[in-house]
This record gives structure tokens, sequence and C-alpha cells, in this order.
């Protein structure tokens, strides 16, 4: 911080410790709360640890198999410009914030024994088991691994590429010089994401598991929480989980190497390798797979909502009020929190890097953290203050934002590391106060980042059945609670146009901040 | 960035002090979600109860029946909550361990149930038999039995729920016990191939039948009226199983800390007459408990009566549950 002209006001720093502490309350206090709200008299049994190697098999094979494909994925788009690109690149979120029922229904629709491929074959395909859940969990997160991947891509300032080429370099060379170095920078946490992410997966695990084998860890704390009503034997899943992942998360951030490529002009990225025609065929044909993979469940559940949409209940209109409300404020307070710990981190790095690290680790927690036992701990610290009836809304848009929190840093962090990188000493040479210096160095290239992430966190939050299922009333449904609700009374019909004015509501949100074509560097 | 905050802390507010002050007194009620969705029997009953109770009735839905006893357990005795309703028998002798609920104090009443009721806790305001439901126009020889089921070619599939996150499929854990008793892993073992897979709750499996996934679904005998009543589509049937059904009975109850005693009295009155009874069929798609006055809906005469009835009794629930659960798991984790 020697290089400072301006002194770092109290305030930012004190709202960065604000918010690891709000991160923590949430996720780690209502742990504590289950915990002390119960006697210590848990213990594992053989058949908890058969299920504990199923939780983590299933997570590593689908995180693995989701990162492995989405580098040729990601580099595809990265290298290969189409008209539309842009709108495949939104559209390619779509699944990752998709409702798990929803998705899973249009999983079946493609590879179900009913399904598309079942028919074209004459013959019920069968992928319930292992297989089914991998093949969910690589649909769900595929998207995600491609845009953490691209957008490390993406950073590489163009002047690279163009020194690549006047160099003469090969695609094998452009691989070794700069794919390589940006893939050991945005591998391990991508994988480690989707990792975390999978390990909390129950309904998904479940239904496409084929039975009891494919128990997870999450519906081990389920059954616990809501129908046996065994606190203790919850909180211990629940905090087993959090030392398995902390211990894995560390281990995992361990390899990764940043990156330390030089400063850019901002100007729009072109490539100069990988044109060749074996290049562009292979791109377009993993374009094309990736593609129908990824969209034709989507497009099932548009078919079948579509005709069902005079069958809207009326009802969905307060829900969706209710749902885009909690998903605008989630998203907001997401974006603020992500921004002040992102700026913590950076501004730590500097002189005490060990604790900046695990500011970064800490910023994981919340993904490790299953939402049962977070809306659990909240219910247990707020019921005896005030109705959870009334807070239904403002904590569900809090929770949101807390579980959307990882990816928010995830995508925020980088860009903001390599802003304050490149432009961070020029701005504090001319003396910028604090808020022009954010305006003018930081911003402008952090827009892109921003956008995406608050498009995560609006639609992730839009779309999700945590912990309002807890707390909401009647009065205050939110559209998936809707849906479900809908689903439970015969209402299957209106079940899905509901499935479908939501992927719609949530895409658009998406589409909104994300805007695709502002994945890129441009400036002016 | 404090304008944002401005923003969601002024929306916390907002949400926090939407509640109007009403003078007329408040029942509130804890039921299971599909109750209170504007299909279900929820604002009909709100309707018809209000009209003579000079009261506000709050139907407060929380997820499932299980899930309605872990909220409870949760709130303990502040509970806003003062009757809870959706519970059914194979929950009730844990509910009453709580402590928390009142004696219903209800006169003793005939209901129109297989059973004798003798609880004084719970009383009883739907009730219905677990089966198998399947489309009649791709399935001719329905199986009439579990052994008949497991008996069927490899590629017979159903679904079913699991036991430790849904009420039907606990139901069905114990249907087998009670149906098979000792033999019952035996009978799980020949059932597993033909498991296609375990969901959540009744609501994915019964989507999943419903999209063409699977030959037969864990749901209830009443469920084909439904398609009749509602859709018009008769291609739905329950199979008919020789060895008796499962009954599911639905109960309410009253909670000790209520705050509204009297009220509380008069809607667990106003549950078993006639008003509240006729709504049952075509709203939750279940049999009513007293014999209504104009009957049941037409719907309902082409549905299968199980011969036989079984139930295991409230008490003996909670032992078997766990003796059931476990061989469950052994013989479908193979």
């Amino acid at each position: 911080m020697v290089d400072r002209t301006q002194p770092i006001t109290r305030i930012t720093t004190f709202a960065g410790w604000g918010a690891i502490a709000l991160l923590l309350a949430v996720s780690l206090g209502s742990l504590l709360a289950v915990w002390l709200n119960t006697d210590i008299s848990a213990g594992f049994t053989p058949a908890d640890f058969r299920i504990i190697r199923f939780t983590l098999t299933q997570a590593f094979l689908s995180a693995l198999i989701s990162v492995i494909l989405a580098i040729p994925l990601a580099r595809a788009l990265a290298r290969y410009d189409f008209r539309g690109r842009q709108l495949f690149i939104t559209f390619l979120g779509a699944s990752f914030i998709l409702p798990v029922i929803v998705a899973v229904f249009g999983i079946l629709a493609i590879w179900g024994r009913s399904g598309l491929f079942s028919n074209i074959l004459q013959h019920p395909l069968n992928i319930y088991g292992l297989t089914g859940v991998i093949l969910a969990h690589v649909f769900f997160n595929l998207p995600l691994a491609t845009r953490l991947i691209l957008q490390g891509w993406l950073s590489v300032p163009t002047e690279h590429f163009r020194l690549c080429a006047t160099l003469g370099m090969t695609a094998k060379d452009v691989t070794k010089h700069i794919e390589r170095p940006i893939l050991h920078a945005t591998l391990p946490a991508a994988f480690l994401t989707i990792f975390l992410l999978c390990i909390t997966s129950f309904a998904v695990a479940l239904t496409l598991g084929g039975g009891p084998r494919a128990t997870t860890v999450e519906l081990a704390i389920y059954q616990a929480l809501r129908f046996d009503f065994d606190l203790p034997k919850a909180a211990l899943f629940a905090t087993f989980q959090f030392m398995l992942c902390t211990t894995i998360a560390l281990l995992v951030l361990s390899f990764s190497k940043p990156t330390r490529f030089s400063i850019g002009l901002d100007r729009p990225a072109k490539r100069w390798d990988g044109q060749s025609r074996f290049h562009k065929y292979t791109d377009i044909s993993l374009l094309t797979l990736a593609g129908l993979f990824l969209f034709l469940p989507l497009a099932a559940i548009l078919i079948k909502g579509i005709g069902h949409l005079p069958k809207l209940p009326a009802s969905v209109i307060p829900a969706s009020i209710n749902s885009l409300m909690i998903s605008l404020t989630s998203a907001t307070i997401c974006i603020s929190l992500a921004l002040i710990i992102a700026s913590l981190i950076i501004r730590l790095t500097k002189n005490s890097p060990r604790t900046a690290r695990a500011i970064e680790g800490i910023s994981f927690l919340s993904l490790v953290a299953s939402p049962f036992v977070i809306g659990t701990g909240l219910f247990i610290m707020i019921f005896p203050f005030v109705s959870p009836f009334k807070l239904a809304l403002p904590i569900t848009a809090l929770v949101n934002a807390i579980m959307a929190l990882p990816f928010a840093i995830r995508i925020i962090l980088p860009t903001m590391q390599r802003a304050e990188a490149s432009y961070g000493r020029l701005a504090d040479s001319l003396g910028m106060s604090q808020f022009a210096r954010f305006r003018l160095a930081i911003w402008p290239r952090l827009k892109p980042s921003a956008g995406f992430a608050m498009g995560l966190a609006a639609a992730l939050s839009m779309g999700d059945l945590g912990v309002i299922t807890l707390f909401a009333s009647p009065d205050n449904a939110t559209l998936p609670l809707t849906m479900y609700r809908l689903m439970a009374s015969y209402q299957t019909d209106a079940a899905s146009a509901v499935a479908l004015l939501l992927i719609t509501i949530s895409l658009t949100l998406f589409w909104i901040f994300d805007k695709g074509g502002r994945i890129e560097h441009r400036i002016r | 960035m404090k304008t944002l905050t401005f923003f969601a802390v002024g929306f916390g507010l907002a949400c926090a002090t939407q509640t109007i002050a009403q003078d007329k007194p408040e029942l509130t009620v804890y039921t299971y979600d599909s109750f209170v969705t504007e299909w279900g029997p929820g604002p009909k009953v709100k309707q018809a109860f209000e009209a003579e109770c000079n009261c506000t009735l709050n139907l407060v839905a929380a997820g499932d029946g299980a899930a309605l006893l872990a909220r409870l357990q949760l709130e303990g005795a502040q509970s806003d909550a003062d009757i809870v309703l959706g519970l059914d028998t194979n929950l009730t002798a844990r509910a009453k361990a709580t402590g928390l609920f009142a004696e219903h104090g209800q006169q003793k009443q005939d209901f129109n149930i297989p059973i004798e009721w003798h609880d004084t806790t719970f009383l009883p305001y739907d009730w219905g038999y677990f089966s198998f439901v399947y489309d009649n126009t791709k399935l001719e020889n329905a199986p009439d039995s579990f052994e008949a089921l497991a008996a069927m070619s490899d590629d017979f599939k159903i679904v079913i729920q699991d036991p430790r996150s849904s009420t039907p499929g606990l139901g069905l854990l114990l249907w087998v016990k009670a149906a098979y008793g000792d033999r019952a892993p035996e009978i799980w073992s020949g059932l597993a191939p033909h498991v296609l897979t375990v969901t959540k709750g009744w609501s994915e499996a019964y989507g999943m039948f419903l999209e063409g996934e699977a030959d037969m679904v864990l749901s209830y005998t009443t469920s084909p009226a439904y398609h009749i009543f509602a859709e018009n589509d008769a291609t739905k049937s329950a199979a008919l199983f020789n060895e008796g059904h499962y009954m599911q009975i639905e109960v309410s109850g009253k909670l000790a800390a209520s705050d509204q005693p009297e009220l509380a009295d008069q809607f667990l009155a106003f549950m078993t007459t006639d008003k509240f009874q006729t709504l049952i069929p075509t709203t939750n798609w279940m049999y009513p408990v007293i014999t209504l006055k104009d009957g049941l809906p037409s719907a309902f005469d082409t549905l299968i009566r199980p011969a036989d009835s079984l139930i295991i009794s409230a008490d003996e629930v909670e032992a078997i549950k766990k003796e059931a659960l476990e061989e469950w798991l052994t013989a479908l984790s193979q």
C-alpha cells in the first residue's frame, strides 16, 4: 500500500469485513444455531459412509467431465466468431439457472425411457443410475464451466495473439504459451465450484440415480431435518460436509496459478490462430453437439409449456412479482457484497497474502452449506423475535444473495485483479479520489463481469426453491413454489406453463444484465 | 452502493410491515402445500368457515405432512399455529410424543372409515388407499399383487417415493410390511428390478408417470377420479391388489398452546360437518370421513374398492418403520 498517495478510507475496509461477517453469519452461524439447539450425541453408521462415498464419487466425476468438456467448448467460442454467438453464449447459461425439477423433466424428455432418443432408437434408454446423475450434473454445470474458462480466455489481451501471429506461431504454440497458462489459472476454481455444487445435489441425484444407492449427504440432511426431526444428525452431517469441502477447496485452490500476462489496450479480441479449415470444422461440430445437448431439453420444456399457457392460474402474477423483487434485491445485495469482498481481497493481497487467501476460501463457504441447514438455522435464530413469515421475502433475498456470492466473487475477482494490476497504479499516481478511481479505472473493465455475475445471481435467485419453503406463507409464494404446489395438486399442465414463464423471466433477467456482447472488452 | 443498500433495507421494512391490523380473531392452521392452492380445499374451506365463525382463517402451508410436524417441533410452544391439519396416522404417535397437542375434545362420532376411531388427540378429516396407478390403454392386465408385480418382465417399471422424504413412500413401506410381515425383505428384492427410480416426493413421481417414464406409479386409488372429473380422461386406473391396500388417514389436531382454543374447537367440529367434507372428494381427491348428503361425485363410482384395508396402528408405526426402512434400503441398494 506504499504506492498509494491516497490513504485507504476506513469505511471501505470496514465494509469489507462487514460483508465477510455477514457471509459467515449466514453460512456458519446458521449451522451453529442448529448445533446449539441439540444435544450432541450423534454418530455415523456404516450406511452413512456409503452415502458419503456416493456423494463424493458423483461430485468428482460430474465436475471432472464438465470441466474437460468445457475446455474445447470454451476454446471454440473464443476463437470462432459466428453470427448469433453472443446469443448462444447467453442461452448457454440457461440450463445452469433452471429450477432442478424443471431441468429433470427436460432431461427426461430427451434421454428418458419415453424421451426423444428412446423414440428414435425404438428402444427405451435407461439412464437411471450414476449415468443419469452425471448426465444431469454435466447438463447443469457445463455452461458454468464454459463461461468461467471462456472468461479467462477472453481476458488475454488481444495484443498477445497479434504477437503470436507475427511470430508465426501455430495453434499448438498458442496452446503452449497462452492457453495452458490461462487454464492453469482458471481450471482449479472452475472444477472446485462445480464439485461443491454437486456435493449438495439432492433431488437430481435421487430422481435420476434410480434409488437409495444414489443417496447423497444432502438427502440425509433433509431426512434428518424434515422427516425425522433429528437435529443432531443433521448438524453432524452438515459439519462433516463443511470440513470435508473446506479441505478439498484448500487443496484444489493450491493448484491454481495466477497468470502474469501484461496489459493490453482493451481492443476487441481477434484471433489469428486456429483459423484453418480443420480447426473450424472441429469447432463447428463441437458447438453443434454442445448446443444440442444443452438446448434440446430446453426446447422440450418450451414445447410442453407453450400449449398450456392459457392454463396459467391468476396466482402467478403476485408470485412473479414476489420472485422478481426477491431476485433483484438478491442480485443487488450479492453484487455489492462481491465487489466489497473482492476489493478487500485485492487490498490484502499485497501486505498479507495469507489472509487474502483465507478470505478467498471463505467466499466458497456458502456453496458448501446445505440450504436446508441455512434455512433451519436462520429459522431458529429469527423465530424467537419475529414471525418468520413476515420476513420471508427479505430473508430469501439475503440467503439467495449469499448462495450466489461464490459465483459472483469467482467472476469478479480475476477481472478486478487485472484491472487493478493494469490501471491501479496509474490511477493512484494521478491522485484520483476513491470514487473516481473506481469509476474511471476499475469499473469499465469490471462491467462485463459484474453484469454476468449480477445476471447469474438474479436468475439463480429467481429459480430458487430452498429457504423459501420454510418461510413462505400462501400469500408470499414465489414462482418456483407456485409451480411446485401446482404439481402437488395434479396440475401438471399448469405447472409446465409456470415453468416456461419462470425460465422466460429468468433468462430475460440474465440477458439484460449479461447482454452476451459485453463479455468482451469493448470500452469505447 | 448506498442507494442500493437503502433499497434493500426499505424493501425489508416494507415486507415486515405488510400485515394490517385486524380486529377479528385469527385462527392459524398449518397444513401441507397442496391444501392451500387454488385447486386444493383451502380457499373454499376458508370461505365456508369464515362465513360462520366471525374470524379470519389463516391457512399456512409448510411443505408436506412430515415437514409439517418438523416445522412444529422447530417452533415448539411458541408456534403461531392453533391447528395442524394434514398429519397422517403414520405420524400421530410422534406428534403426540412432542406434547404440543391437546385433546381434541370433540364428541365421539361414527366416522365412515374402515376402522374404528379411538384417538382422543387427533380427528380424521379424509382418508384413502395407496395403490399403483397405470395407464389402461397401455397395460391390459395390471398385476394384482406385489408378487405378481415382482413376476412381471424386467422392463416393467414402477416409480415410487422415498420413504425417507415422502409420506406416500413411507406408506408403501408399511403396506408391504403390513401385508407380508417377515417376508417383506423377500418382496422388496422381488420388486427391486422393477423400481425405475425413487423420488423425493409424490409430485415428481406422478409427473414422471404422466410423462410415460414408468408403467406404474405409487399414488392413491382415488387418483383416477381426478383425471375423470377434471380432465374427462378415463385412461388412468388403479391396480387392485389381493393383499389389501394400506390406508392413509389424514388428521387434524389442536395445539395445547393455542391462544384461540374456542375457535380451534369450532374449527375441528366444522371439519367433520357436511360443509367441509363435501369439498374433500374433488379438491383433495380423497374420501370424506362422513357419509355426504349428496353422495360422492360420480367419478368415484368407477374406482376400485379394496376388500381388505390394511393399517398399522399409530403406536406401532415408529418401531416397525425403523426395521422396514433398513430392509428397504438393503433390498434396493443391491
